[in-house]
């Protein structure tokens, strides 16, 4: 089949730390695109002169042009500039296309990044825009959202989440204690990161079901902790892999597939892009959802991790409730998952979150993940969400 | 900060939608080329692409195809609201439609159950489409 032939791979990566409240100075998302940018090439060993691609997503001092923006910023020429508006599927969006650019031969060091920590005030303050308060949904004349769904209160993820679970559960029946066990086995995870937002904070199945409900059946701690946070990765050609620091996490299999923006006009609101997506990439990489060592699943809510264990493979559908009361998701466990705590256990630092996974996927395959390593990790799974279970990816990463 | 929950501005596409609503009848958009119905007003049909559309008067009725009870507001616009009894409708055309429920104790909430449609004026130009059970 046509598809990736694994000779572009990941070979560096910056992070800053989750925060909850961050105190530190304050930089713009440009500079920190520049500041993510020099260390995760300083971390692959490669220079600033080896950049000739670039990806990014938003940037909050330009609202056009931001390719050319970074790039003039940066002081670097490239080959090959995207901007990724995919949610948090939007960093694993970012590596299958620089892998695909390098393949194709247009560029060979690729930096893609997501700043998120919050930028200085501006002295000239302005009024506060009233959209900011729809969040992803459009509230623009014109938009169907703001016309057929807005209106209702239908706005933002949590609603849509809670209505994709509710539909799920009265198709294949809910146990609320399996999506506890979700979170509990996450939050052991981020336990022992020291980049987690709840580094150190291990949680009950009963403190889970024991939090707010937030929009039923959706509890407080299914839903994840916005932080203030960043990062980057480089991917390069084989070639230039050569001369890198580190075991590169090779490229060998992506799918990308987006259906609706709101989840009302879904065909079926129980078999979510992933699927599709997951279905390609495995077979681009020509591995089996039972040859991976890890997964890291995109965790923006619990319910989103069931459906991503149904949807790409490693169960049936409607069997995840079981699959999850079978398996331990810790690093200790059979069926190691989201192994830097996901996003449910380190903290969602806007677009970062979902470089979280790739970068964590990443960190495991060059063996860099100190107490939380693995003992094997050649192969793994990653997804990547957006929207609510609207536009969704998935990567194949392998070690040699 | 005025927190007023928004209410849509019609299109000159979605007009006859919602001037339907405003005299309590639901219309909705059906291809005259592959015979599919259309839901949200569309000016291309979202099965084939075409462009011969036209109106039908529906009953809007239909069954509950899944629901929320939001306890926080999902945007401070909805405050007033909570809690959200959120919805998705499937009418008997089968297409989908974002509402909520009202006249309805939660306890009695069923997905699957069958609901019909409650005209409820918003503004003197705009009437809304809620959902209560058949």
């Amino acid at each position: 089949m046509a598809g990736l032939r694994g000779e572009a791979g990941v070979v560096g990566f910056a992070e800053y730390k989750n925060e909850r409240r961050y105190t530190g100075p304050r930089k713009f998302t440009i500079e920190q695109w520049a500041d993510l940018a020099k260390l995760a090439l300083d971390d692959a060993g490669l220079s600033a002169r080896d950049i000739n691609g670039i990806v990014c997503s938003d940037i909050r001092e330009s609202g056009m042009f931001t390719p050319a923006t970074i790039v003039e910023y940066l002081g670097q020429p490239v080959n090959f500039a995207e901007r990724i508006d995919l949610g948090g599927a939007t960093s694993v969006g970012m590596i299958w296309r620089a892998a695909a650019a390098i393949e194709l031969g247009i560029c060979d060091v690729v930096v893609c990044a997501a700043p998120a920590r919050p930028i200085p005030s501006n002295p000239n303050s302005r009024p506060i825009d009233p959209r900011r308060y729809f969040g992803a949904s459009s509230v623009e004349w014109g938009s169907p959202q703001a016309e057929f769904d807005i209106p209702y209160g239908n706005v933002a993820q949590n609603c849509g989440y809670a209505m994709i679970a509710q539909r799920y559960a009265s198709q294949f029946g809910y146990d609320p204690s399996a999506m506890a066990k979700i979170v509990v086995h996450q939050r052991a995870n981020a336990a022992a990161n020291p980049n987690a937002a709840f580094f150190g904070q291990p949680v009950t199945v009963e403190d889970v079901l024991a939090s707010k409900m937030i929009a039923d059946p959706l509890h407080m701690l299914e839903i994840v902790m916005p932080v203030a946070g960043g990062s980057a990765v480089v991917v390069a050609s084989r070639e230039v892999a050569r001369r890198c620091k580190h075991r590169p996490a090779w490229v060998t299999g992506f799918g990308e597939h987006l259906t609706i923006k709101t989840p009302t006009y879904a065909r079926d609101l129980v078999h979510t892009p992933v699927g599709p997506a997951s279905r390609e990439a495995f077979a681009m990489a020509g591995v089996k959802p039972k040859d991976v060592d890890a997964v890291q699943l995109y965790d923006c809510y619990t319910i989103t991790v069931l459906l991503t264990l149904e949807d790409a493979g490693f169960c049936g559908k409607g069997e995840g409730m079981h699959f999850v009361n079978d398996h331990d998701f810790t690093t200790a466990g059979d069926f190691p998952m989201n192994t830097h705590g996901g996003q449910l256990g380190a903290g969602q630092a806007g677009l970062a979150g979902g470089m979280s996974h790739p970068l964590e996927a990443v960190r495991q395959i060059m063996g860099r993940a100190g107490d939380l390593q693995l003992g094997q990790c050649d192969t793994v799974y990653v997804s990547g969400t957006g929207g609510v279970m609207s536009e969704q990816a998935a990567l194949i990463l392998r070690g040699d | 900060m005025d927190f007023e929950a928004p209410l849509p501005t019609p299109t000159p596409t979605s007009a006859p939608f919602w001037a339907g609503l405003k005299d309590g009848v639901f219309r909705m958009q059906k291809c005259n080329d592959c015979g599919g119905w259309v839901f949200y007003p569309r000016n291309r049909c979202s099965h084939c692409l075409s462009d011969a559309l036209s109106w039908h008067e529906v009953s809007g009725e239909g069954t509950l195809y899944t629901y929320t009870i939001a306890r926080q507001p999902t945007s401070p616009h909805f405050a007033r609201e909570v809690p959200q009894r959120l919805a998705v409708v499937e009418l008997d055309e089968g297409v989908r439609v974002t509402t909520t429920l009202v006249d309805v104790a939660d306890a009695d909430i069923r997905i699957g159950m069958r609901v019909k449609p409650v005209y409820e004026p918003a503004s003197d130009d705009i009437t809304l489409l809620r959902y209560r059970p058949a």
